[in-house]
């Protein structure tokens, strides 16, 4: 019994490790500005609720200080297309699409939300010489107010 | 959590209600249930943006609005993004010019019609599921996370002030989410409103030199809008119904 249940361990084992190291594995598109400060396996895990939460405080109290909103995900993690422009969620490639569609799981966000960032933003995105943390945080700061 | 301070035991403080329980504490409050288990209550006043001493409302001065003039709901559409398709039965209700004439006089007036942000709003009362709500600054809006597009607000409304988006959408402006399934109305700019500016439509409306639209807080006896309503005679549309709607109009 024990042989069989270290077999079937070291299986399921090798089975995961095939699969993380195979090309299955989503590409994460890099992003630009400054790094979560609670670490990327945290918003993995708990991005939606951070989003859920804050969105409530901002349709109904109108706080727009909130530090979790759509617009600043797709801002950072917009990825450019062939003609240098956001893609939208409906292309391959999109930064939310690629771990969800890895997943499984549907975004409803973007049924009303933009998945692109706004016009400000995008200017931003293809300034030459490319734009500092520090820009960027300024306009993210501002983008709200 | 602070919670004010009894005299003896027996004694229950007459006015506390959840609402001001919440309201008692900070901007955070948090209670430890059990280990691991924090109840967290969001007060939001202390931090949010909308006022509650506000209530923020128009005066629209229907005879500087003249009948070739669509600036507003032309400012509204690019400001929200959204597109009149043609077809009236589904087209986005955010704003319209309305024409009227007296069938005696024979006098044509001109107005823009949109949400009247009712302080006592029938969409409010008839949501199943709380999407349809009024800030504590008296703007009427829906949150179109909780919309499930029943419609009951539309057929509530006085003012067919509302519509239904039946069309998937794309491209949508980033202050103004809108989509497929969820009914939509006049924000009253929020996003603008939010940030201590006007909403587009009275922005576009002094732009144009007409200036027949005013925008401010009602609440506030020395605000521009306050002194012309307390001055000038005005109505609010359908004054009948005791709605009390936060639009109201002049020289109607």
């Amino acid at each position: 019994m024990k042989r069989l249940v270290t077999t079937l361990l070291v299986l399921i084992g090798l089975s995961t490790g095939a699969a993380m190291a195979g090309s299955t594995y989503p590409d994460i598109p890099k992003a630009v500005g400054a790094p979560h400060p609670e670490g990327n396996d945290y918003m993995r895990l708990n991005h939606m609720r951070l989003l859920r939460h804050d969105r409530n405080l901002t349709v109904h109290d109108g706080d727009r200080s909130i530090k979790y909103s759509i617009k600043e995900c797709v801002a950072c993690h917009a990825v450019m297309g062939p003609d240098a422009l956001p893609i939208s969620v409906q292309e391959k490639g999109h930064f939310c699409r690629n771990c969800h569609e890895f997943a499984a799981v549907k975004i409803d966000c973007f049924q009303c939300h933009n998945s692109k960032p706004e016009d400000g933003f995008i200017d931003l995105l293809k300034q030459n010489p490319p734009a500092t943390d520090d820009e960027i945080q300024a306009y993210l700061d501002g983008m709200s107010q | 959590m602070k919670l004010p301070a009894l005299n003896n035991k027996s004694e229950r403080p007459a006015e506390l209600n959840r609402r001001e329980f919440f309201k008692s504490g900070a901007a955070v409050a948090s209670v430890t249930l059990a280990p691991g288990v924090t109840l967290m209550a969001f007060g939001g006043e202390a931090s949010a943006n909308a006022d509650p001493g506000k209530r923020w409302g128009m005066l629209i001065d229907v005879n500087k609005c003249s009948t070739d003039c669509n600036a507003c709901v032309t400012a509204c559409s690019e400001e929200n993004g959204w597109k009149l398709d043609g077809n009236p039965e589904t087209d986005p209700q955010w704003i319209r010019k309305i024409d009227l004439k007296h069938k005696e006089t024979g006098r044509e007036a001109s107005l823009p019609m949109m949400c009247q942000h009712c302080e006592t709003p029938p969409c409010v009362d008839v949501c199943p599921t709380g999407a349809s709500f009024k800030r504590v600054d008296g703007i009427v809006l829906v949150d179109k996370h909780i919309c499930i597009g029943c419609r009951y607000c539309m057929m509530a409304c006085p003012f067919k002030a509302r519509s239904f988006v039946h069309e998937e959408i794309e491209d949508q402006k980033s202050n103004a989410p809108r989509g497929k399934g969820t009914v939509e109305s006049c924000t009253l700019c929020v996003h603008r409103v939010d940030a201590g500016r006007v909403p587009a439509c009275v922005e576009s409306c002094s732009a144009t030199g007409n200036g027949a639209m005013m925008f401010g807080d009602l609440n506030d006896p020395n605000s521009e809008i306050a002194q012309a309503l307390k001055n000038y005679p005005s109505m609010g549309l359908r004054d009948d119904l005791r709605v009390n709607p936060g639009v109201r109009y002049t020289n109607l």
